[in-house]
């Protein structure tokens, strides 16, 4: 079997095991806990795209998340739209957010783009706390339909239905939504496009006298980032029932999302996921058993340690035990 | 024109908050995104000698100065040794300072709880009124004269000193400084400790001016880059300009709009000065290209 065939059919069985865990577990801690995970995983992917492979950090990535979330309230409340359409939109709104402020400072030097994300985040928060269509700064309520169908399939029900309630349907939805980002991120990794992204990040002036098209690439990598975000954001105010602009802009979100890629490692898709779910894990036990402020000093711990200690992170570290074992 | 006055003595303490930056940003490039985190920090050294001594907040703040300038040296050092010279700063020196705010916030938060605290000094609650509206409260007038004596300080002494030209002289060429058997590492790392210094002191005003809790300094972070950026990186007197400038517009659209509006305005002038004047209005020219 070809390692393509492997990774695929790997992908399928882990989909495969999602539904069979949301028919089987009965415990809902599990779904939640996994729910947290997942995000964290979604969102590093996604901030690796632009922070590992190009090498532009993104401070924002709660600014897109936060967006998307309430893109999807906005379409809920002004169309009544059904939870797909929320988080189509959620994708799309978070996409055009990260092209405009790619194309307004991507050609500067990394740093500026950094603060300016930073910015976004502030910016977009203020605005939605004056917003008060969409809750301001008390937030909006979600009521979940009962009983939604699709193509005449019930989804969500006690009985029949293929879900037994909305948090398995959610953890399903973000579980196959997380492997189809892993998906992408290996597509990136493996095209013209990826290795464009990689000449760039090693050297854009040398890159550009080759005839790659740095600004371009950098954009479509920002609005790839974005969008995953925003469709994440887009999930979190269903599962959560409520939202509110501090729980939706907050910087922690934003420091997970760049946490997770820089202890896993940045060089594949791999390395986010590693360290998503060991931190993500670790954070989940942390907060059950000490409380939830230990949690974020765990990653900012980690973060510091890995940065200057490990700089490639668990991949880096596997690697270097793997050579010494040879 | 109270609005204006406000903004002014805003403006002041503004400088305070960033004239630190400018250094650690504008002349050394080095990202600091930590710099309000330590701002709120030596405001809670300010808290804690107030609370159980009585003592004048700006002078627990100068005393501590020093302090601040050991561990400003210290985390040069690491920064110096682990992204510096591997050319790594971009993004892991990024995270690396990010890191290190959260740990700040974290450690505050588990020490002193999420409430707001505050100081207590005699002229706090003193107030000169004049006619016409115009109202001079000492909570901001005194942090507007430290900022003031401050910035003019650093000021003089980056144009005036041996060292301080040697830091602009870093900022400008640190191969020729080199050549000169002057090792750039270590002038940028007292420069990086003058920079923590002026946080200890910023701190003292900050918890004169406002009540305190530990991410509060988070909502700093835009304002005071916004300054640096606006003000041309690096300069002394731009930045005093930039801040004066953000804290009247602040003032002027609190008064206008409410306050809730005046973090997007900040926020929103550092994207679009990002966007379309990214050499501020003093500007260095064709640094922040490329």
């Amino acid at each position: 079997m070809t390692s393509n065939n492997k990774f695929y059919s790997i992908i399928v069985g882990l989909a495969v095991l999602a539904y069979l865990a949301t028919a089987l577990v009965d415990n809902q801690y599990y779904f939640f806990a996994g729910f947290a995970i997942l995000q964290l995983m979604i969102m590093a992917l996604a901030w690796n795209i632009l922070g590992g492979y190009v090498g532009y950090v993104n401070f924002g990535s709660a600014a897109f998340f936060g967006l998307g979330a309430y893109a999807a309230i906005f379409v809920m409340e002004y169309f009544k739209a059904d939870l797909f359409t929320q988080i189509i939109t959620a994708g799309c709104f978070s996409a055009i957010v990260g092209l405009a402020t790619g194309a307004l400072t991507l050609r500067l030097r990394g740093v500026y783009f950094a603060i300016a994300t930073l910015a976004l985040l502030v910016v977009s928060e203020t605005l939605i706390l004056n917003w008060d269509y969409v809750g301001g700064a008390a937030g909006a309520y979600i009521l979940p339909k009962r009983n939604p169908t699709v193509l005449g399939l019930l989804i969500v029900g006690k009985e029949n239905a293929l879900f037994g309630n909305y948090k398995e349907l959610l953890f399903f939805v973000l579980c196959i939504f997380g492997l189809v980002t892993i998906v992408i991120c290996r597509l990136i990794e493996r095209s013209k496009f990826g290795r464009g992204l990689e000449a760039l990040r090693d050297n854009e002036q040398a890159a550009e006298s080759m005839g790659v098209p740095t600004l371009r690439l950098k954009l479509i990598a920002t609005t790839i980032s974005a969008s995953i975000m925003g469709f994440t954001g887009g999930v979190f105010p269903y599962y959560m029932t409520f939202i509110d602009p501090i729980s939706a802009f907050n910087l922690d979100i934003s420091v997970n999302a760049l946490a997770m890629p820089l202890i896993g490692g940045t060089a594949t898709w791999l390395g986010p996921v590693l360290g998503a779910v060991v931190l993500g894990t670790l954070q989940q036990i942390a907060t059950v058993t000490i409380s939830s402020e230990i949690n974020l000093l765990i990653v900012g711990l980690f973060l510091v340690g890995f940065v200057i200690f490990a700089p490639d992170g668990f991949l880096g570290l596997i690697k270097k035990f793997r050579n010494r074992g040879d | 024109m109270n609005a204006l006055v406000t903004g002014i003595l805003l403006g002041g303490f503004y400088a305070a908050l960033a004239i630190g930056l400018s250094i650690a940003f504008g002349l050394l490039d080095i990202v600091n995104i930590a710099h309000p985190a330590f701002i709120i920090l030596g405001a809670f050294v300010a808290f804690i000698f107030n609370s159980q001594f009585g003592l004048d907040p700006i002078l627990v703040s100068v005393i501590f100065a020093p302090v601040f300038f050991l561990i400003g040296v210290l985390i040069y050092k690491v920064y110096y040794a682990s992204f510096e010279k591997t050319g790594a700063e971009a993004l892991r020196g990024l995270a690396f300072f990010f890191g290190v705010m959260f740990i700040i916030e974290v450690l505050l938060i588990i020490y002193f709880g999420v409430d707001f605290q505050m100081v207590q000094a005699d002229y706090i609650d003193f107030k000169l009124t004049f006619g016409g509206g115009v109202d001079l409260p000492f909570r901001m007038l005194v942090p507007f004269v430290i900022a003031m004596i401050m910035t003019l300080g650093l000021q003089y002494f980056s144009s005036k000193t041996f060292f301080g030209k040697a830091m602009q002289a870093v900022a400008q060429d640190p191969v020729a400084l080199r050549l000169m058997a002057i090792d750039p590492a270590r002038i940028k790392r007292i420069a990086f400790g003058i920079s923590l210094a002026t946080c200890s002191i910023a701190g003292a005003l900050f918890v004169i001016v406002m009540p305190i809790e530990p991410s509060i300094g988070r909502l700093y972070i835009g304002i005071v880059f916004a300054i640096v950026v606006l003000g041309g990186l690096g300069s002394q007197t731009g930045t005093l300009i930039g801040a004066m400038l953000l804290g009247l517009v602040e003032s002027l659209i609190t008064t206008f709009f409410g306050p809730s509006w005046s973090p997007a305005v900040a926020f929103g002038a550092l994207i679009l000065v990002l966007a379309f004047k990214p050499t501020g209005i003093l500007g260095r020219v064709g640094d922040t290209r490329g």
